[in-house]
């Protein structure tokens, strides 16, 4: 259980750190970002190997998170791990910054891979699996991708790849927030049953409540045992989560936030923090 | 570095040079890695991939997904050598290897065959007359358009360490033996095969052989033309042209590609800026290819030693 708390008050911290970032440029992708914060609190907090004093070293843990635009959840976890100070969340997307609205691996320290064009993450990731298995380093790579980005054909190609290939070091994460720029993807473009296609790609698959952390770390957890299938975790998840009023936005995949606002919903995300740290 | 040009053909074709330069060029560096689409049996490298599939990764027909995962080879340490027809080397996966390649600095080497009329009975599906354009627009790219098999070998073995995307254009067949084996050729180095006065013809790929031959065409005429190899289409080798063209007075650019964006282009943006010449260009004329043997797609889209000799005569009424 103090694990589970300890990551709550991470996400929190995630959370409050991505509306940092985006507040302070005055709009952005609030929604996916908000979405992933409690993978990303179960990877960073526990499950990745990683040293924030040297981002390169080759036998880390690798992150690829391919939905880009994801950047500011990101930035704000690699800030909260000492990959380069907090205050620098206020630069993102400023002249020279090195935190673009997209994930940039020759900018921003502890960015793994650079992503953007939706799908590449994919491909690049199970490279970057094949090589580390190639080279027989233990490491890992996590892949998140958005349920939107899987429409690309891409994702498809690099998912078949990682099954061919045997990819036992590469975990898919797959954030299933049920929505895309332009609304729902059941209106826009649905994919079907996401856990029977991973199955038929042969991956070994689970579904979880992707806003959940305990569920998150059991799933993660499986998957340190590799072997020579890839794994899929279908993250069942809420864009905009925990931030009620950016959850229930039906549109909320960029949105403005305010003084007002970013006051209101950083303070409330301390409390809830604090509330965690006190339990543990 | 030698010259042994007398328009006879190199006896080797080059997917066998290739089918036994990847395997070569494994043995001496581990971190070598050669990535294809369904084509090994193309270039004849198949059976060795077989017995190395640790260094040689069939990627299936999934281009896009081939250069991304090159991409994370890359980044894993690796130096990737990635094949596939010239089409679906460039178009077919150009925002793979524009963002995944060269914005994000994964280097890797690309090799596509086939280009422009050397695809022959594959047709205008598979032609390219556009991947030097595509290539020549991302930023650091090196793109190359070989024109014999010992030059091939040379620059497959400089791109193999070289930073950035690299992509190496070559048809799979014989061609006219230019350089004597062993020769080395500097990337970004052009080569003057034959001095001249009157006119220079930049050429590339399978249009230096061309050149070479209009240029005793037009010697018979009384033309001194002089010949340069500008295999680098970038970086050009932007000191030849701008000597050159200043030497003789009179440009011609002959190319297996569209006169849009490749080495016409290229030579073009030079003289525009540092010294404006009479010029022309021996290209395809903005059109998509057809299927056809060799020799009748040179006549069809205007690619023969006499197309190249009559664009130089044309070009000094212009001096």
């Amino acid at each position: 259980m103090e694990g589970t708390r300890k990551y709550k008050a991470l996400a929190c911290q995630i959370r409050a750190a991505a509306i940092e970032a985006i507040h302070a440029i005055g709009q952005g992708h609030i929604g996916g970002a908000l979405s992933i914060a409690d993978v990303l609190a179960v990877l960073y907090g526990g499950e990745m190997r990683f040293d924030p004093q040297n981002p390169a070293w080759p036998e880390r843990d690798k992150l690829v998170c391919s939905k880009g635009h994801a950047g500011p959840a990101v930035y704000g976890t690699l800030a909260l791990m000492g990959f380069f100070p907090y205050e620098e969340l206020k630069t993102l997307n400023r002249p020279g910054t090195k935190l673009p609205s997209h994930c940039d691996r020759n900018k921003t320290p502890g960015v793994d891979m650079t992503t953007g064009s939706l799908g590449q993450g994919t491909s690049l990731a199970a490279g970057m699996a094949l090589g580390d298995k190639l080279k027989g380093r233990s490491s890992r790579t996590f892949l998140i991708v958005g349920d939107g980005e899987s429409n690309e054909g891409q994702v498809w190609e690099a998912f078949a790849f990682a099954a061919a290939k045997k990819l036992g070091n590469l975990v898919v994460l797959l954030d299933w927030n049920k929505r895309q720029l332009d609304g729902w993807t059941e209106d826009i473009y649905p994919m079907g049953d996401y856990v029977a296609k991973f199955q038929a790609f042969g991956f070994d698959t689970v579904k979880v409540d992707g806003n959940d952390v305990a569920a998150l770390a059991a799933a993660l957890e499986r998957t340190r045992a590799g072997g020579d299938r890839p794994y899929a975790i279908v993250m069942d998840t809420v864009k905009g989560a925990g931030v009620p009023e950016v959850a229930e936005k039906a549109m909320n995949h960029s949105l403005p936030v305010s003084d007002e606002q970013y006051d209101r919903w950083t303070a409330q995300l301390r409390t809830e923090q604090k509330a965690w740290e006190d339990e543990i | 570095m030698k010259i042994v040009y007398d328009g006879t053909l190199d006896p080797r074709q080059c997917k066998a040079v290739l089918g036994e330069l990847i395997p070569a060029m494994a043995a001496e560096d581990p971190e070598l890695i050669y990535l294809d689409a369904d084509l090994m049996n193309c270039i004849g490298t198949a059976k060795w991939a077989a017995a190395n599939p640790d260094r040689a990764i069939n990627c299936g027909i999934a281009e896009a997904n081939m250069v991304g995962v090159a991409c994370g080879l890359a980044s894993a340490g690796f130096k990737p050598i990635v094949h596939t027809f010239g089409p679906f080397a460039s178009r077919r996966c150009y925002d793979q290897i524009f963002l995944s390649g060269g914005y994000a600095k994964n280097d890797i080497t690309v090799i596509g065959t086939d280009p422009g009329v050397t695809a022959t009975m594959n047709g205008g599906t598979h032609m390219p007359f556009e991947d030097v354009a595509l290539y020549r627009a991302l930023p650091g790219a090196t793109v190359i358009d070989v024109s014999d098999p010992t030059m091939l070998i040379s620059v497959l073995r400089q791109c193999k360490d070289r930073k950035g995307v690299k992509y190496i254009r070559v048809g799979r067949k014989q061609y006219a033996r230019i350089y004597a084996d062993g020769s080395e050729l500097p990337v970004g180095k052009a080569v003057v095969l034959r001095g001249g006065t009157d006119a220079v013809i930049f050429a590339a790929g399978i249009m230096v052989h061309e050149a070479l031959q209009a240029a005793s065409i037009l010697e018979a005429e009384g033309v001194s033309a002089a010949v340069l190899d500008m295999f680098t289409i970038k970086p050009l080798d932007v000191g030849a042209v701008e000597a050159w063209a200043k030497k003789t007075g009179a440009v011609v650019v002959a190319e297996n590609h569209n006169r849009f964006g490749g080495l016409y282009s290229a030579v073009s943006e030079v003289l525009a800026e540092r010294c404006p010449t009479p010029a022309a260009c021996v290209a395809v004329e903005d059109e998509f290819g057809e299927v056809g043997p060799q020799g009748y797609l040179q006549q069809r889209f205007g690619l023969t030693a006499e197309h190249v000799a009559e664009a130089v005569r044309n070009v000094l009424k212009r001096k």
